[in-house]
């Protein structure tokens, strides 16, 4: 599977990031394993250490496997004026779960991210391509709530 | 084309070529810049921030490590707010760092420990922010400790640029960033190949070589133990630097009487084991070189250099040379012929190597390695842990008296002495293989094109008899990597190498520069001690392998002749195929004789 999504660039390094893009896209759980990264390395020829490096270096890549649907909340200054650890405490006790993690079953996973570009909203998350402003603890029920009855 | 330029460093007028950055033209002219991560032999990786210096062009200090030179430039280096800026960094530091000094594997030898010391770094100004994390030991060579680690980049340098293993890398970003092996699978679990530059570059101790001294301690206080050291030859040319001697003393008898009152039984030389390594490779070469064969024979005893071999290049497997190290050689004859001279149970024997290597110490332990019956070489101490042997027995190096060692396995020729430098094997062998073609000796001994830091050389010798003998020699891995690329092409291309024989050794300068030597291992201290060792090449009364006389005993005693039935299977060994992430084994690259 890797490999075929691999073939589809040219085994240039210039294409590391879009590759791995798309495998964590195409993976059910939302991440790049060694496994993963193995096959890239040896398709472009760069070292599995400097792909790691990578990986670990940009939030939006996960090397844990992950829940169906991932929480992004904003972590920046703005939001965080606007009260966003408000949110983030609400979302772990809905969820039952610290950042990072994944719930028991399997729905959301849980994780900070750099500002999303909508500060005017704030405090935003994203929940996969989605994103909402404007949070409040009351909102953030309701959309998990909508997101899990899918 | 460099410019001259004019500048100004406390107002000393200085001209420097344009290309220099400040540090190094502050270093050149003897002007010492307070700094940390920078390290003259690394390209500067700019973290640290201490070497600030303040431009009368910039508002704001600027890092003398990575700001380039500029006509009419003026520096200060010392004012009182670089002071403040410099402690405020080093406490900052300090704060997410391990203090442990007293009990570290780099007391006294720490970069931060005595920068901190030299600035004044005050007690408790700043919390400690360290969250303890999980030493990594899972490397047989390497232990890293994170807690100890100021993220200066050198070992991610060293590893990648310098060697080109690609072992450890930053991990994460921000405060978070770290080093890290790809998926924190640990040393053991990465292309490692255990040579040790990291940890001869980190700053503090947070690479260091896994201690055997323990082991050996006991074994030498269990009366019921024979145990027998050997000594590799950048050894000798390293102690005495640690103990107030001129760098580039040559004490081989003061390292025999060392390890003497230290309580080893028997005291013998690596020496005599290259010596025999030449006699083993040499005669695989001249039998390669009759055939005409096409391709190259390649060294075999740089133990990092093999992992890295079977790693990256195992479809060349076949081109390196069956013999063992000299060490693994010595290893499995001081439990077969050594053990049968002197007429002691092989079980009883504890066998020890001192080397300055870290890759010694996973080479001992591969399972390949127990010709003899047993595991051939059972412990390996580094120079470093030597010296602290030393130190604990209380011993006055520079003072004790010279002996001489002990007989059997300890003769050694000026050959077999040069193995520790760059280029030294190859020399070695051309004089040999040189008699072995045309049974006569070289008149001129001295073979000084493979000699010197140039990171590849090449050389032509001719031999009568067999007409011009092409050589190469690569120091340091990313250079083996330029001359395997070119051996594979040129098997590929033209279904031949461009070199009949070739020297790789893994470490730049060779084993005086290895990763177990003693810390301060730049690269001019790395030649001063490849000097000492070409030195003591030319005061030995023997510089001829082929001309050992103990050499020549344990063939008329033991082995029979060079690549005998025998020696191949005691002598001689067989490589693997690894994984380029992982570093394990994936199957056999060669079969054993």
């Amino acid at each position: 599977m890797y490999r075929e999504i691999c073939s589809k660039y040219a085994p240039d390094k210039d294409n590391l990031i879009c590759i791995l893009h798309e495998i964590q896209n195409s993976h059910p759980q939302h991440y790049i394993s060694e496994e993963a990264v193995q096959t890239v390395a040896e398709y472009l020829g760069v070292p599995a250490n400097h792909i790691y490096g990578v990986l670990t270096f940009y939030t939006m890549y996960s090397t844990k496997p992950r829940g169906q649907n991932i929480i992004r909340l904003c972590e920046s200054p703005p939001c965080y004026i606007k009260g966003s650890e408000n949110i983030l405490h609400k979302l772990m006790t809905l969820l039952d779960i610290e950042v990072g993690e994944t719930t028991k079953d399997g729905c959301f996973t849980l994780e900070l991210c750099a500002c999303l570009g909508v500060c005017g909203n704030a405090p935003v998350m994203m929940i996969n391509n989605d994103v909402y402003g404007d949070l409040t603890e009351e909102k953030v029920e309701e959309i998990i709530e909508k997101v899990r009855r899918g | 084309m460099a410019k001259t330029v004019n500048i100004w460093i406390d107002d000393k007028h200085l001209e420097v070529p344009d290309t220099m950055t400040i540090i190094e033209a502050a270093d050149k002219h003897g002007i010492y810049i307070p700094r940390l991560c920078y390290h003259p032999d690394l390209p500067p990786t700019a973290n640290c921030g201490v070497c600030v210096v303040e431009l009368s062009s910039a508002p704001v200090p600027k890092r003398a490590c990575c700001t380039p030179v500029a006509e009419g430039m003026k520096v200060v280096t010392n004012s009182k707010k670089l002071r403040a800026y410099r402690k405020t960094l080093v406490e900052m530091i300090l704060s997410n760092h391990d203090v442990v000094c007293p009990t570290c594997a780099a007391n006294n030898k720490c970069e931060l420990q005595s920068l901190a010391n030299n600035l004044g770094v005050e007690p408790d100004n700043l919390p400690s922010i360290l969250h303890k994390e999980a030493v990594d030991d899972s490397s047989l060579s390497i232990i890293r400790d994170v807690n100890k680690c100021i993220a200066c980049g050198r070992c991610v340098t060293v590893c990648n640029e310098v060697q080109t293993v690609y072992a450890l890398t930053f991990a994460d970003r921000g405060i978070d960033s770290h080093v890290d092996t790809a998926f924190s699978l640990g040393m053991a679990n990465s292309p490692c190949v255990n040579c040790g530059q990291c940890t001869v570059y980190c700053p503090t101790g947070a690479l260091r070589e896994r201690s055997e001294i323990d082991a050996v301690w006991e074994a030498i206080l269990d009366p019921e133990k024979h145990v027998i050291v050997q000594e590799a030859p950048s050894i000798r040319v390293s102690l005495g630097e640690e103990f107030g001697m001129p760098f580039g003393s040559v004490t081989p008898n003061k390292m025999y009487a060392a390890l003497r009152k230290i309580g080893f039984d028997s005291v013998m030389d690596t020496n005599f084991t290259a010596d025999l390594t030449i006699m083993e490779e040499g005669t695989e070469c001249v039998a390669k070189l009759k055939a005409g064969e096409k391709r190259p024979l390649i060294t075999s005893c740089s133990p990092g250099w093999i992992k890295f071999m079977e790693t990256y290049y195992p479809d060349l497997a076949d081109c390196v040379s069956t013999a063992k190290s000299p060490m693994s050689m010595f290893g499995t004859l001081s439990k077969t012929y050594y053990a049968q001279e002197n007429n002691i149970d092989p079980a009883k024997i504890v066998s020890v190597a001192v080397m300055p290597c870290t890759a010694k110490k996973f080479e001992a332990r591969r399972p390949e390695m127990r010709d003899s019956g047993f595991q051939d070489t059972d412990y390996v101490l580094t120079t470093r842990e030597l010296i602290r042997m030393i130190k604990e027995a209380g011993i006055d190096f520079a003072n004790i008296p010279d002996e001489e060692p002990d007989k059997g396995m300890s003769f050694y020729t000026g050959a077999g002495t040069i193995f520790g430098a760059t280029g030294g094997v190859m020399e070695a062998a051309i004089r040999s293989a040189y008699f072995l073609v045309t049974e006569t000796d070289l008149e001129d001994v001295e073979i000084l094109a493979v000699r010197g830091l140039e990171g590849v050389k090449e050389a032509t010798v001719n031999v009568p008899g067999f007409g011009d003998l092409r050589v190469a020699v690569a120091h340091g891995l990313s250079n083996a990597r330029k001359v395997m690329d070119r051996v594979r092409e040129g098997l590929a291309t033209k279904g031949e190498s461009p070199w009949h024989f070739i020297e790789i050794m893994a470490c730049p300068g060779g084993c005086v520069g290895g990763g177990g030597q003693p810390y301060g291992n730049d690269i001019a201290s790395r030649a001063r001690r490849g000097q000492a060792l070409y030195a003591e090449d030319r005061s030995l009364p023997v510089r001829l392998s082929h001309h050992n006389p103990e050499v020549k005993k344990v063939y008329e005693r033991f082995l029979g002749e060079p690549n005998s039935k025998l020696a191949l299977k005691l002598l001689h060994t067989h490589y693997f195929k690894r994984s380029v992430s992982t570093g394990q084994v994936t199957g056999e690259a060669t079969h054993k004789h």
